[in-house]
């Protein structure tokens, strides 16, 4: 009981005191995790506007493999990613393993199927004569999709702060891919594990303080901005 | 050949040998249809005959499993062409189908698409707003309008086009009886206007009376009847068709008087009695169902304020019913029970009286 309230105590001293470390961790967790989810709505977005406003042969296959990248465990992909950026690998030339890059690459990999899963659902959703009135206004396709993302960006939030959630709370991935290295790829998640395994409780409090406050902040921005949308 | 010519011009839209074939199934089977300028064409067909298939495919956002359509003309093949012919035509569904955004934003969608010029935009979408009642709501969010405002934005979007062609699928349908007739009047006059060529799909035979000048039955997937309002209501091609539209008694007329609401509509030599709002002299269509006249063999009081003597011309068994015809200066069908028939010996020849309420006649305007 002691060790955690010593824990807390000594949490919130580094938190106030804005320790170097502490900051320096956060902003880099903060830059990764951003980054990839910046990349996944990139491909994910286009990617689920394909297949929901598309039939072709092999798109059955496609869904069901995007559905089961909404759930792959980050240690699974850490893996794939590690294999690919071996020294000896097939990408091992590039000299990505324990990089920030090579961590931006797995949170990515884990995020875009989210992504592009909840485009297809909220583009799915929507009725399909919407995108035939939408056509018969003089829409040409692009305008047609980027009406029809319009229409459904309410739910399409939803998707940013399902990806992000998912990328800045994993470690699985970052630790294989990055391996915690101390002012180089240590993120906040990755920190917590090193600093409990050491025992360092005070450490571990502070940065999933830190991290819970993050999480909260962007979900609350984009709460805001989705309700602020919906009642006007 | 100089005939020819003329004529080709007027037609805005002509489909050849269109077949439309949904889940392996061919649901639509068009061999030939022309669409003439400034007509309204209204297809009418039970639910699931294909009235919507056939919309969406003269209006170029179902593509046919084969078969051409011409729009004045020119056909539309590549998605260039597409695009084009779409900008030149409007579309109004069932459902209103507006964007989270303003009544205005809404309204001027579909011009700022087809690169309308600024101050022709606001020209045309403020006209349009206040024709159909609904100015003082532009910048309202559409979401928040009721059913009836929903439907006026999404006419007023569509009008605002100006297009060659206007299509309409069941536009006034999912609507209170109360704002769906103030918008078909609204509407009506609109039309009256612009003479803007219009297809339009509803399975409501009374709104078809109201506005077409041609009527399309559609049964199946197949055009089973094209004629004006008399031909198809009239004389039905089929028992089908005629089982559909309900075998209306289509008497034209015009309004003699109009005392608070009951009019009188000469009829030949003949007066009808009408509850309505029209006024002296206008031309008048009355349609009575033959279920709501009532035959005797003698002339006898009754509060019905209608009655015709008249020979019985045709007598037609339809199972349960007697389908009767009488010729009482002008012709009118009557449906009575077989039994009734029987007892009251109505045969070809015999002189009856028949009798309908004021209230039995829907009057429409010619």
């Amino acid at each position: 009981m002691e060790t955690i309230l010593e824990g807390i105590k000594e949490a919130f001293l580094l938190l106030i005191h804005g320790d170097r470390q502490v900051v320096q961790v956060a902003v880099l967790s903060l830059l990764v995790s951003g980054l990839a989810t910046i990349l996944s709505l990139l491909v994910g977005i286009p990617l689920g506007v394909v297949l929901a406003l598309n039939r072709f042969p092999g798109r059955q296959p496609l869904v069901s493999l995007i559905n089961t990248g909404m759930g792959s465990p980050p240690v699974v992909v850490g893996l794939i990613v590690s294999i690919f950026l071996w020294r000896s690998g097939p990408l091992g030339l590039l000299q990505l393993m324990y990089t920030p890059s090579a961590m931006v690459i797995a949170q990515f990999i884990i995020a875009f199927p989210l992504v592009a899963g909840f485009t297809l659902a909220t583009v799915q959703q929507l009725d399909p004569k919407l995108r035939l009135q939408i056509i018969s206004l003089g829409a040409s396709r692009f305008q047609m999709v980027w009406l029809l993302l319009k229409e459904a960006r309410l739910p399409l939030l939803a998707a940013i702060m399902a990806g992000f959630g998912a990328v800045i709370s994993e470690v699985g991935a970052s630790m294989m891919v990055g391996g915690n290295i101390t002012g180089q790829t240590r993120v906040m998640t990755t920190a917590i594990v090193a600093e409990v395994s050491r025992g360092d409780f005070a450490l571990a409090i502070a940065f999933s303080v830190v991290l819970m406050i993050l999480v909260y902040l962007v979900n609350l921005i984009l709460t805001i901005i989705q309700q602020r949308t919906k009642a006007r | 050949m100089r005939q020819e010519a003329v004529l080709a011009s007027q037609i805005a839209l002509e489909a050849n040998n269109i077949s439309v074939v949904l889940g392996g199934v061919k649901v639509l089977d068009v061999p030939s249809l022309q669409v003439f300028q400034n007509e309204v064409l209204v297809v009418i067909g039970p639910n699931g005959s294909g009235k919507t298939t056939l919309l969406l495919t003269m209006a170029g956002l179902l593509k046919p499993a084969s078969g051409t359509i011409l729009y004045q003309g020119q056909a539309a093949n590549s998605r260039a062409e597409m695009l084009s012919l779409h900008r030149r035509l409007a579309v109004a569904f069932q459902d209103p189908l507006l964007l989270s955004s303003t009544v205005w934003d809404n309204v001027t969608l579909g011009l700022r698409l087809r690169g309308v010029d600024k101050e022709e935009i606001k020209t045309r979408a403020t006209k349009w707003l206040e024709r159909f009642g609904i100015g003082a709501l532009a910048g309202r969010q559409a979401k928040t309008l009721s059913g009836g405002e929903a439907k006026r934005t999404s006419l007023a979007r569509a009008f605002a086009l100006q297009p060659d062609i206007l299509f309409l699928d069941e536009a006034f349908n999912g609507l209170d009886s109360h704002s769906r007739e103030s918008i078909i009047e609204n509407f009506q006059s609109v039309l009256r206007e612009t003479r803007v060529t219009t297809i339009m799909v509803t399975h409501d035979t009374t709104e078809a009376l109201a506005l077409a000048d041609k009527i399309i039955v559609l049964m199946g997937g197949q055009i089973r009847q094209i004629g004006t309002c008399g031909e198809v209501f009239s004389d039905p091609v089929d028992k089908e068709v005629a089982a559909f539209v309900g075998v209306e008694n289509i008497i034209d007329g015009s309004v003699e008087s109009n005392e608070s609401g009951i009019i009188t509509v000469k009829v030949g030599s003949d007066s009808v009695e009408a509850v309505s709002n029209y006024s002296r002299g206008e031309k008048v269509s009355l349609l009575i169902r033959p279920e709501e006249i009532t035959l005797a063999v003698s002339r006898a009081s009754s509060s019905a304020r209608n009655s015709f003597g008249g020979a019985i011309s045709r007598v037609l068994s339809l199972g349960a019913l007697t389908r009767i015809e009488i010729d009482c200066g002008f012709p009118l069908v009557v449906l009575v029970t077989k039994r009734s028939a029987e007892e009251m010996n109505l045969d070809k020849g015999r002189q009856v009286y028949a009798s309908f309420k004021a209230t039995g006649v829907h009057v429409i305007k010619r």
